[in-house]
């Protein structure tokens, strides 16, 4: 098969949609296709960097932050349903008396909802404007997000009264009264999970095509000319560092329905650099490779820490020296090698 | 009364200079952590984050020695800790040649590549520690002579062993000091940092200058993890606890210079443990970052940077 680029990229879409909508739901069970679900919360994650690190080069070893907030809102919003009228069980065993003020917006699925998708707006923004504009990037970037997850997880193990501490948030089961644990509830979230999904890689690829994914590409590539041309790069940068924060937080909220808890781990360096990881294994240029190596880098996870726990770490070590030396690309790029898509 | 008040002084002045003792030992293992760091990252704009694992292996190597002068020269268990400083360095030291010349190297051209491919490689050492000494915590046998402090006076007690690791760390600082700014060897690998296609031009190896400053700085690594034994029990993820704590060093300070790292690694120590002692600890770790968050927005290239770079 000799295919142009475009050609390429639209069966990669076609073959992502076909492969969400009617291959898994149908070849698997219940307990697989939950798990599925956990893996695609991950993969808005890494939609998000492939955004921002593909194709702007901004390396953020904190997404980490903007899911875990994501996971943690929702995740509040269920354990405030599950155990309305009363307080939510951690803050009654911590003699926590009152319901923090900033839970109280979570008690309304609406503002849950609206505060998923806005709240990462303004702080990835002001955040990262404020650091890209005093021309602070590539390595110093990494370590300062990197620092800033885990000093959240810090704050949120400290907190153990307000945030449920070291054990997270868990024990809830239904969602506006729908039950959410059962098969149908998982099954109703499965779809739309991967309606956002398919939703968010279509928007992240129309971006790229348009004029701002060929400046983005620029920017990565030689940012001081693009800011001699007249653009403000620093704009730029933070403009598609939030688009990944948003992607991140909706994530976080998919992965706290999926999975029934959300823990500190989550918002954590370990959990921000894997995701990076499983980007880098689809493809760091390619968002369908994203979704890809998510459920690829997730389903080995749950095999070996279940038959082989030792030997994890190892993989996972591996894979990142692996990836880096000899797939820079990731999976999509031995892809196109082997369709021989024209690049 | 006043007698009461001035002996309140007095304890509250013997707290004040303890606390600023306790700030010393974590200011020890932070200098010698990000001393390595910096003269790596200044030198090779790489960031290592194995440099922690590297870290523990040195602390492992000083355990691995305590065992050994335990079990088949007890005698000679009041000198182990120089032979085991000595080999942490060397162990670490050849490591970190290796680790330069087969791996890094092929990477200098992609920094943000090499964080991912060194992270890799920090969670394989970690498993590695897990599998060979197990989850658990170990520690090393304190040596007769550094047990029990010195009281300058009633309320002060400067543990001997803290003593010993500052002064240490003292001697090992002046001792990179030399090196880099006293020998021909120094030299040269100032000179790299400063313009390396001019350097090469002038006839100096590069790759040379690269492979033994990275070993360098893993032997500095080495010696950071001897001296935590001192302090602390080691355990498979020790050396992630103190990797991101040193970037910030070197990210505040600046990779500019020796001292810049040094004065802000004292800053940073001497901040976490009186936060710590004012507030809780999860607080002080945010206050700290909030902080240095704030001097990089004003001086994007560290605290001490003494010129600006693009």
């Amino acid at each position: 098969m000799n295919l142009s680029a475009k050609q390429g990229e639209k069966f990669a879409h076609a073959g992502l949609a076909l492969l969400l909508l009617g291959l898994l739901p149908l070849a698997l069970g219940p307990y697989w296709l939950n798990l599925v679900g956990k893996y695609l919360a991950f993969s808005f994650v890494a939609v998000g960097i492939v955004l921002a690190w593909g194709y702007c080069g901004i390396l953020s070893l904190g997404q980490g932050v903007f899911f875990g907030f994501g996971g943690y809102a929702m995740a509040m919003f269920l354990k405030l349903e599950a155990s309305a009228p009363e307080l939510p069980d951690f803050m009654v065993w911590s003699s926590v008396e009152q319901l923090p003020f900033w839970w109280e917006p979570y008690s309304s699925f609406g503002v849950t909802l609206a505060s998923i998708f806005l709240v990462p707006i303004p702080v990835a923004f002001i955040f990262a404007y404020a650091i890209f504009r005093k021309r602070v990037s590539g390595v110093y970037f990494a370590i300062v997000t990197i620092a800033l997850s885990m000093t959240l997880v810090v704050l949120n193990i400290g907190q153990q009264g307000e945030t449920g501490g070291a054990n997270g948030i868990t024990d809830f089961s239904t969602l506006l009264g729908f039950d959410i644990i059962d098969d149908a509830g998982k099954k109703a979230i499965y779809w739309v999970e991967v309606a956002l999904l398919l939703t968010a890689t279509t928007l992240a690829a129309l971006l790229l095509h348009s004029r701002f994914g060929k400046l983005l590409i620029a920017v990565r590539d030689r940012e001081d000319r693009v800011r001699f041309s007249g653009f403000d790069t620093a704009m730029i940068k933070a403009f598609i560092f939030t688009v990944s924060a948003v992607l991140s937080s909706v994530g976080g909220a998919m992965f706290a329905l999926q999975a029934g808890l959300v823990t500190p781990s989550l918002i954590g360096a370990v959990t921000s650099v894997e995701l990076v990881i499983y980007a880098a294994v689809g493809g760091r240029l390619s968002v369908v490779g994203a979704v890809v190596g998510a459920l690829l880098v997730g389903f080995t996870k749950s095999y070996l820490s279940e038959h082989y726990p030792e030997t994890w770490l190892f993989f996972l070590g591996g894979m990142f020296i692996f990836v880096v030396w000899v797939l820079p690309n990731g999976l999509a790029d031995l892809f196109r090698k082997i369709l021989r898509v024209k690049t | 009364m006043p007698t009461t008040s001035i002996k309140e002084a007095i304890v509250t002045f013997g707290i004040l200079v303890m606390q600023l003792f306790n700030g010393l030992s974590l200011f020890t293992i932070l200098l010698l952590m990000a001393l390595g760091l910096a003269i790596v990252f200044g030198l090779m704009g790489v960031i290592n984050m194995a440099h922690g694992e590297i870290m523990a292996m040195g602390a492992y190597t000083t355990y691995l020695t305590a065992s050994f002068f335990e079990r088949h020269l007890p005698g000679l268990m009041d000198v182990y800790l120089f032979v085991a400083i000595l080999l942490a360095f060397c162990v670490t030291f050849a490591f970190g040649y290796l680790l330069e010349r087969g791996f890094i190297r092929w990477f200098y051209h992609r920094p943000l590549d090499t964080l991912l491919a060194t992270w890799g490689l920090s969670l394989i050492l970690q498993q590695t520690y897990r599998s060979v000494f197990g989850a658990q915590e170990v520690s090393v046998p304190l040596t007769a002579w550094l047990s029990g402090a010195w009281e300058p006076t009633e309320s002060i007690q400067l543990p001997l062993n803290r003593i010993f690791i500052v002064a240490l760390t003292i001697l090992v600082t002046l001792g990179v000091w030399y090196i880099l700014h006293k020998t021909r060897w120094g030299l040269r690998a100032r000179a790299v940092t400063q313009n390396r296609a001019m350097s090469s031009a002038v006839g100096i190896d590069t790759n040379r200058v690269d492979a033994l400053i990275f070993a360098l700085g893993s032997g500095l690594a080495g010696i950071a993890g001897s001296v935590f034994t001192m302090v602390g029990s080691t355990n498979p993820g020790t050396g992630q606890l103190y990797i991101v704590d040193s970037f910030i060093v070197v990210v505040f300070g600046g990779v500019a210079s020796l001292l810049g790292t040094a004065a802000s690694s004292f800053l940073i120590a001497q901040m976490q443990t009186t936060l710590e002692y004012l507030m809780s600890g999860s607080m002080a770790k945010v206050a700290i970052l909030l902080l240095v968050i704030t001097v990089l927005y004003f001086r994007p290239n560290g605290l001490f940077a003494s010129k600006v770079r693009t």
